[in-house]
């Protein structure tokens, strides 16, 4: 079957050409010198006035990526990275040192307010936006240069700041958690991000506590030949809940700029972690120039029994994306869980998916992907599920579908799944029909054709999500969700 | 895995590398085909044994599961082992040599011609020969640069056999390696029914690399069935490697039960428009045997069907591997491609591993994957076992549903009643 005309419609909304959010602020920056030495890192730590523990870390993190290799599995093609080439540390001179939100310098206020990102406390305070308050860490290349609600977040025992101020102000926590989930020696570039990582969020949920709203990080790429390795730690201690937001941009240039994050959850017992992204860095132009590649490494590890770990990504921007958000269920029948939608178009490569670990008992996953490619771009779902000896009663179920609008791109699909249990039941799906027999009926039943159902129940997954993203394209992200499954394949 | 320990290579690499040069000393093969071994044993050595870091070894790394490559003996074993009820025209192969003997040439159909390779490539080596693995795989590899015998057949044009061939591979010695090479070429609107066979010595640790080239012409038909029922402490690798023609029907069984460690690859090439394909196979596998599937089919034109239905049954500390990868070209529209892989997991210590791929590069096709993981369904336990069936029983009852449920999907009555008894030998066996 082809596509549909409305879904050939709203890709061609998002096509590379269309990227709205290319424009440069036009800042003074302090860059570190190009290159990577153990300079640099030194550089990078003195800036952010870490300790020493800290400057260890990152030079045994750097001493170990020396010894390491690119990896070369995924199916994405790109010229070899210079690694030398790019400046590990830019930030807007007038950011430097911690500030109060009316300290910012008002470009940068600015800059997120044409992106969309409401900076400002007071507004909401008084009750004049009186919409969903949204807690938020602006990013901008590699130093967090505001955060709003702090004080508000204090009062319930939460912990929302950027990972810099966190290694000052928390190392004890920090020190417990940092490199837990995703260690050091993960792979190239999470080694790599542990040795030069600039900044990034970090949080802690304290025992029980339902964070009283929705916190998220806001990441801006900006100076030219820089790369972003952030670092994000969420930790949600035994029964509280967290849902999180991330979004990305960058202005459009011609050369491909590196962004490799590292982002470490941890849900002790009886927590919860939803984690949603919206990913719309710079896809390169029509032709392929230019655009972000970005290689992260996101990991949830639910610690605790009863813990559960969502992720949700709508994927659309990026030159190449190289990108697992992984759950391991190490906790007795704890949940993980991952959403996911991704569209490419021009000349991107998309190779991502997730992994789900399940080592403890009555482990459940549950893996809903849906896979757009348009134009000449490849798009690759990668999957991992796999039931450690001991994880009885491990469940998954995993729908992948794609979709592919014209006959110049690809769609794939390489799932890899491992039991080593009897008792574990895994389902691998990609037929629509197949989501829940009960759910499906339930919804026709009530007059709904198949469609509509599928959509429906695909929504129900995502849509609260998405709905309450505070970015102005969240309206895009909810019509990509509409996006009509017809004519998927496998 | 250093830089140092590579060009050394493992003992069994080396122990390859000392063979060939003595297969080279030796001067039994002709000037042309001692040029085919050396390319496809200069591009083994290359890359050496394949193991987990490749992607297509990740599940068997044969690196370290080969530990040492034994030498060709060529040998009698003496044994007769025909399946009677196939009535077919057989053809036995000892220790990877054609046992003229046991091979009823005379038997033949009109209309097919069947020569033993060695004579084949001596003479004059076959227009086809080589064209159809063209592979750049390990296994491919080494079966080309030590090739032994096997048989050569042709069935032509417009010519519908009968009676299906039977090809038995016995192996016998110990610590012995045998190289079996096939090429079969179906002709146009030709139909066959090929079932080859692997058995051995169960107290024997040998080791065979088989490799059957199949090219199936324009509107012929072909059912292959490959039955692995090598030895116990075998290591059985084997591929099988396909090219089709248009409106072809194609199917493809294995029947993998023996070995310590196997490897069947297949590889399917559709050349031509309007084919239909179908893949399937069952595992059945107990003790410490690991046992891998490898498939790989190419829809690289237009409007071709293929269906990859495979199915184990995993006991004890075995291990089950199945790799299947459709790919369908840009262009190839109007594919259709069903792949669907189960596995019955019976014991805690038995593990399965599976990787359903596909590839696509066109928008108007049809491909689906599903693959299911687990125990057998207690609800149906349940209720076999409240109608006063016992649970040993009723759990064999439902293996046997299980499998048959692949099985039957083959058109051919005769090879569809021969699976189901092998099934059933083997769940009888496993209870004694």
């Amino acid at each position: 079957m082809v596509a549909v005309q409305e879904t050939i419609d709203q890709v061609k909304a998002i096509d590379v050409d269309q990227y709205k959010y290319g424009f440069v602020t036009d800042i003074e920056s302090e860059l570190a010198p190009k290159g990577l030495n153990e300079d640099i890192i030194r550089f990078i730590s003195a800036k952010k006035s870490e300790p020493e523990w800290m400057l260890e870390w990152r030079l045994d993190a750097f001493r170990r990526w020396k010894t390491m290799e690119e990896p070369s599995w995924a199916r994405v093609h790109y010229p070899k990275i210079d690694f030398e080439d790019l400046h590990y540390y830019a930030a807007p001179k007038t950011a430097e040192g911690p500030k109060n939100l009316d300290e910012v310098d008002p470009i940068l206020l600015d800059t997120y307010k044409k992106l969309g990102i409401p900076l400002s406390e007071q507004e909401i305070l008084a009750g004049i936006a009186p919409e969903h308050r949204i807690a938020v860490d602006a990013v901008f290349d590699s130093v967090s240069v505001a955060t709003t609600f702090k004080e508000e977040l204090a009062k319930a025992g939460v912990i929302f700041c950027p990972i810099s101020e966190a290694i000052r102000d928390y190392p004890d926590l920090v020190k417990q958690y940092l490199g837990t989930v995703v260690p050091v020696t993960d792979n190239f570039y999470a080694t790599l991000n542990s040795a030069v990582f600039s900044d990034g969020s970090f949080v802690y949920i304290p025992k029980g506590v339902r964070c009283p709203m929705e916190l998220s990080t806001y990441f801006r790429i900006n100076e030219q030949n820089t790369g972003q390795f952030e670092r994000t730690l969420i930790i949600a201690d035994e029964g509280s809940y967290v849902s999180y937001l991330e979004g990305c941009t960058a202005p459009q240039r011609d050369e491909n700029q590196l962004h490799a994050a590292v982002v470490e959850l941890v849900a002790l017992e009886g927590a919860e972690i939803k984690y949603s992204t919206v990913q719309n860095w710079f896809p390169g132009d029509a032709e392929g120039k230019g655009g972000i590649y970005n290689f992260v490494t996101k990991r949830g590890d639910c610690r605790g029994d009863n813990s559960k770990i969502a992720w949700t990504q709508v994927e659309t921007g990026s030159a190449i994306t190289w990108k697992y958000p992984s759950c391991i269920l190490r906790g007795d029948n704890s949940v993980g869980e991952f959403y996911s939608i991704a569209i490419s178009n021009g000349y991107q490569q998309v190779d991502s998916g997730t992994k789900m670990i399940h080592l403890g008992k009555n482990t459940s996953s549950r893996i809903i992907s849906k896979g757009i490619s348009a134009g000449r771009s490849q798009n690759t779902y990668r999957g991992q599920v796999s039931a450690h000896r001991k994880a009885k009663n491990a469940r998954n179920f995993t729908q992948c579908d794609s979709l592919l609008i014209g006959d110049q791109c690809g769609a794939h699909t390489v799932p890899y799944i491992e039991s080593k249990n009897a008792t574990a039941v895994f389902e691998h799906e990609a037929t629509t029909s197949k989501i829940s027999d009960d759910q499906m009926f339930y919804c026709l039943a009530r007059g709904l054709n198949e469609e509509e159902a599928v959509a429906l129940i695909v929504n129900g997954f995502v849509r609260d999500v998405i709905q309450q993203l505070p970015m102005e394209f969240a309206v895009e992200a909810q019509k990509l969700i509409g996006i009509s499954l017809e004519g998927s394949v496998g | 895995m250093n830089a140092e320990a590579r060009v050394q290579g493992t003992q069994a690499e080396q122990g390859l590398i000392e063979q060939f040069a003595a297969l080279k000393a030796s001067g039994e093969s002709s000037a042309d085909i001692l040029a085919v071994r050396e390319k496809a044993f200069g591009a083994f050595e290359a890359a050496g044994l394949p193991h987990r870091r490749v992607e297509d070894w990740h599940y068997t790394d044969l690196r370290s599961k080969m530990r040492t490559a034994f030498p060709i003996k060529e040998a009698k074993s003496g044994g007769v082992l025909n399946i009677e009820r196939l009535n077919a025209c057989v053809f036995t192969l000892e220790n990877g040599r054609l046992n003229e003997a046991l091979s009823s040439f005379g038997d033949l159909e009109q209309g097919v011609i069947v020569r033993p390779m060695s004579k084949a490539l001596a003479a004059q080596t076959p227009e086809a020969f080589g064209t159809v693995a063209t592979q750049d795989d390990a296994l491919v590899n080494l079966n080309t640069a030590f090739m032994q015998d096997g048989l050569a057949i042709r069935v032509k044009d417009g010519v519908k056999l009968t009676k299906p061939i039977h090809i038995i591979h016995i192996n016998s010695e110990g610590e012995s390696a045998s190289y079996p090479r096939n090429l079969v070429e179906i002709g146009e609107g030709a139909e066959a029914v090929i079932v080859e066979r692997y058995v051995g010595d169960n107290d024997a640790a040998y080791q065979i690399n088989a490799l059957s080239e199949i090219k199936v012409a324009d509107k012929g038909s072909l059912i292959w069935v490959k039955l692995q029922q090598d030895g116990e402490q075998a290591q059985h690798i084997g591929s099988t490697a396909v090219h089709l023609g248009e409106e072809v029907e194609f199917d493809h069984f294995t029947l993998n039960t023996g070995s310590q460690l196997s490897r069947s690859q297949v590889f399917v090439a559709c050349a031509g428009e309007n084919s239909k394909i179908g893949c399937r196979g069952v595992s059945m596998l107990s003790g410490k045997q690991h046992s891998d599937i490898t498939l790989l089919v190419d829809h690289a034109v237009q409007a071709c069907e293929s269906r990859e239905f495979y199915k184990s049954v995993v006991d004890d500390n075995a291990h089950s591997v199945f790799q299947g990868k459709i790919i369908v070209a840009p262009h190839a529209q109007k594919t259709d491609g069903q792949m669907m892989v189960q596995s019955l997991v019976l014991t805690d210590d038995a593990q399965v591993s599976v990787k359903p791929e596909l590839e696509i590069f066109a928008d108007d096709v049809q491909c689906a994957h599903g693959s299911t993981t687990g125990d057998i369904d207690e609800d149906l336990l349940f209720y076999l076992r409240a109608r006063g069936i016992p649970e040993a029983q009723a759990r064999q009852m439902l293996i046997i549903a299980f499998l048959s449920e692949v099985i039957e999907e083959i058109d051919n009555e005769r090879v569809v009643t021969l699976l189901e008894d092998l099934v059933k030998e083997w769940l009888e066996a496993k209870k004694g």
